[in-house]
C-alpha cells in the first residue's frame, strides 16, 4: 500500500476544519512549533500511551496513521490529546479512511483514541462522506494555492495554538 | 522554557550521554540538553564533533567568542524551519529596490526611535533626511551620524572617554563594551532566527555578503540601543562596570573575566525582564520581544503587512 500518493497530510485535513490560516502558514512552512509546550505534549502522549502497538511501517510520510488493527476489515485508529477539536479529528480520520479505499483496502471504521480522558469514538465511513471528502481537497487546494494566507479568526482556541504570537504578536 | 547558558571559565565541553558535560580542573557541571536553548561560549574551551552534533540533534546553537570577549561565530545546526516560500519572499524584497528600501529604512528608525528616549536626544533632523534617502547607502549614512550623536551622548552621561568609536581593536572601555555588547545582541538575533523560518543570509541594510548571517546586523540595530547601550549606561551609572573591570595591552582593551561576568548576568536578566506587550495582552520578555520582531517581519514579506518596528520606551515595565 502506497500511502505516498496521498496529496495532504492528515493534519493538514484537521487543520482545514481548525483554522484556513494555519493551513496556509503550515502548508507553505512556516512553523514555529518547535518549541511550544502544547504540541511537545502530544507528541510525549501520543508515544506513550501507545509506543508497542505503533507499526513502523506506517511511520512514514506523508501521512503517520497512528496504528492499525484488523477486524472486518481494516480498523484506523487515532490518538488525539483532547477531544476539543472532536470535528476535525473525525474528518481527519474520513480522510485516511477514504484514501485506504481508493487504495482497495477493505476498512471497517475508524477509532480515535482520547487517552486523557479516557474516551474513544467511533467514526463511520459511507458513501455522502466520500463526496464530502473530496470537496473538503477541493477547498483545501484552494486555500493554500492563495498568495497571502487568511485572515486570524479570533477563536478561543488561538491560545492554545502554535501560532498564537505569530499571528497576534 | 529552555535557558541560555554562559560559559566563562576556560575548560573542556563534550558529550555526556544525552547531557552537555563541561569540566574545568576541579569543576564538574552536567547541564541537561532539554533545558538548554543556546549556549555563550566566552572562554577558551575544547571540545570535539561528538559535542558538535549533540547540539546539531538537539538544535542547539552555540555561540564562540575569543579570549578577548569578541565574537568568533556560531555553530548554527541545519536550518530549523526552513520554508521555500520565505525564502522567495525575501529575495524579492532584496532585489526590488523600493522593497528593499523600505526596510532598510524601518530598521533604522527602530534603531533611532530606541536612541532617542535612551539619550534624550532630538532626532527630529534625522529622521527628516531617512525619510529622504533615496538609497540604502544614505540610509547608513544617516544611521552613522545619528550613532556619532548617540555615542558623543554616552560619554556625557558615562563620563567615560570615547573619542572615536575604534571596532578592531577597541583602543579604550567604552568602544570595549559596546564591541562585547552589540556581538552578545548580533549572536542572541542569530538565535531566535533559527526559530523562525527566515533565512539569516538574506539583508537589506546591509549587504547581504557582509557577513554570514547578515539578517541578524539589520535586526540587531532595532535591539542595541535597549539591549547594548542601555546596558552599559545602567552598568556603569550603578557602578556595577568601573574601570577596574577592564584589561588594557598595548593595542587592546577588553573586559577582564570578572566584567565579561558581570555584563554577561546582566544582559541575560535583562533578556528575561517582561515588558507588557499591549498586542498581546500579556507581558513578555525582551528575549520574545526579538522573536515577535522576527515574526513581524515574516508577516511584512509574507502578508503585506508592513513592518513597523518595535518602540520599546513605549512599552510598561
Ligand atoms: S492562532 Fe488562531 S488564527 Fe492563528 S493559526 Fe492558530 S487558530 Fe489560526
Amino acid at each position: 500500500m502506497d500511502l505516498r500518493e496521498l496529496k495532504f497530510r492528515g493534519t493538514q485535513v484537521a487543520y482545514y476544519v481548525v483554522c484556513q490560516r494555519k493551513l496556509w502558514l503550515f502548508t507553505k512552512g512556516i512553523s514555529f512549533e518547535k518549541e511550544s509546550e502544547y504540541v511537545q505534549l502530544g507528541k510525549l502522549l501520543d508515544e506513550i500511551s501507545f509506543s508497542r502497538e505503533k507499526g513502523e511501517e506506517f511511520a512514514y510520510e506523508p501521512v503517520s496513521i497512528d496504528f492499525f488493527s484488523t477486524g472486518e476489515g481494516l480498523v484506523v485508529h487515532e490518538i488525539k490529546h483532547s477531544s476539543a477539536l472532536e470535528q476535525a479529528h473525525i474528518l481527519q480520520v474520513k480522510y485516511y479512511i477514504y484514501y485506504l479505499k481508493t487504495k482497495g483496502i477493505k476498512v471497517s471504521h475508524g477509532i480515535i483514541h482520547y487517552p486523557k480522558q479516557k474516551k474513544l469514538l467511533k467514526v463511520e465511513f459511507d458513501e455522502k462522506d466520500e463526496e464530502l471528502i473530496n470537496e473538503v481537497v477541493r477547498k483545501m487546494d484552494e486555500v493554500v494555492r492563495k498568495e497571502i494566507p487568511p485572515k486570524v479568526i479570533n477563536k478561543p482556541y488561538c491560545k492554545k495554538c502554535a501560532y498564537w504570537e505569530y499571528c497576534y504578536g | 522554557m529552555a535557558e541560555i547558558y554562559y560559559i566563562t571559565t576556560n575548560g573542556t565541553l563534550r558529550r555526556d550521554e544525552n547531557t552537555i558535560m563541561f569540566e574545568s580542573g576541579e569543576i564538574k557541571k552536567k547541564i541537561p540538553i532539554e533545558n538548554t536553548s543556546e549556549l555563550f561560549i566566552v572562554a577558551e574551551v575544547s571540545t570535539n564533533t561528538k559535542f558538535l552534533s549533540l547540539l546539531s540533534q538537539n538544535g542547539i546553537i552555540a555561540h564562540f567568542f575569543n579570549y578577548y570577549g569578541y565574537y568568533i561565530g556560531s555553530f548554527y545546526p541545519r536550518e530549523g524551519n526552513p520554508s521555500g516560500h520565505v525564502l522567495i519572499k525575501q529575495v524579492e524584497h532584496y532585489l526590488d529596490k523600493e522593497k528593499r528600501l523600505y526596510l532598510a529604512k524601518t530598521f533604522v528608525l527602530g534603531s533611532i526611535i530606541n536612541s532617542e528616549k535612551l539619550y534624550q536626544i532630538d532626532a527630529s533632523e534625522h529622521l527628516e533626511k531617512l525619510k529622504q534617502a533615496s538609497n540604502v547607502q544614505e540610509v547608513m549614512q544617516v544611521e552613522g551620524s545619528f550613532r556619532k550623536l548617540c555615542y558623543k551622548a554616552l560619554e556625557e552621561l558615562t563620563g567615560w572617554e570615547f573619542e572615536t568609536r575604534t571596532k578592531r581593536p577597541p583602543q579604550n572601555p567604552l568602544n570595549a563594551l559596546i564591541s562585547f555588547g552589540n556581538s552578545l545582541v548580533y549572536a542572541k538575533v542569530l538565535g531566535e532566527i533559527y526559530h523562525t523560518p527566515l533565512n539569516s543570509t538574506v539583508s537589506y541594510l546591509h549587504e547581504p555578503s557582509e557577513k554570514r548571517h547578515s539578517l541578524c546586523l539589520d535586526v540587531a540595530e532595532v535591539f542595541k540601543p535597549i539591549l547594548t547601550e542601555g546596558l552599559i549606561l545602567e552598568l556603569i551609572r550603578s557602578g556595577t562596570i568601573t574601570e577596574n573591570d577592564f584589561l588594557e595591552e598595548t593595542e587592546y582593551c577588553y573586559l577582564n573575566l570578572d566584567g565579561r561576568r558581570k555584563f554577561l548576568r546582566a544582559f541575560d536578566n535583562l533578556l528575561k525582564s517582561t515588558v507588557y506587550y499591549p498586542k498581546l495582552k500579556r507581558k513578555v520578555s525582551i528575549r520574545t520581544l526579538i522573536r515577535l520582531e522576527l515574526y513581524k517581519l515574516v508577516k511584512h514579506l509574507t502578508e503585506n503587512e508592513p513592518y513597523i518596528p518595535l518602540n520599546y520606551h513605549s512599552l510598561k515595565k
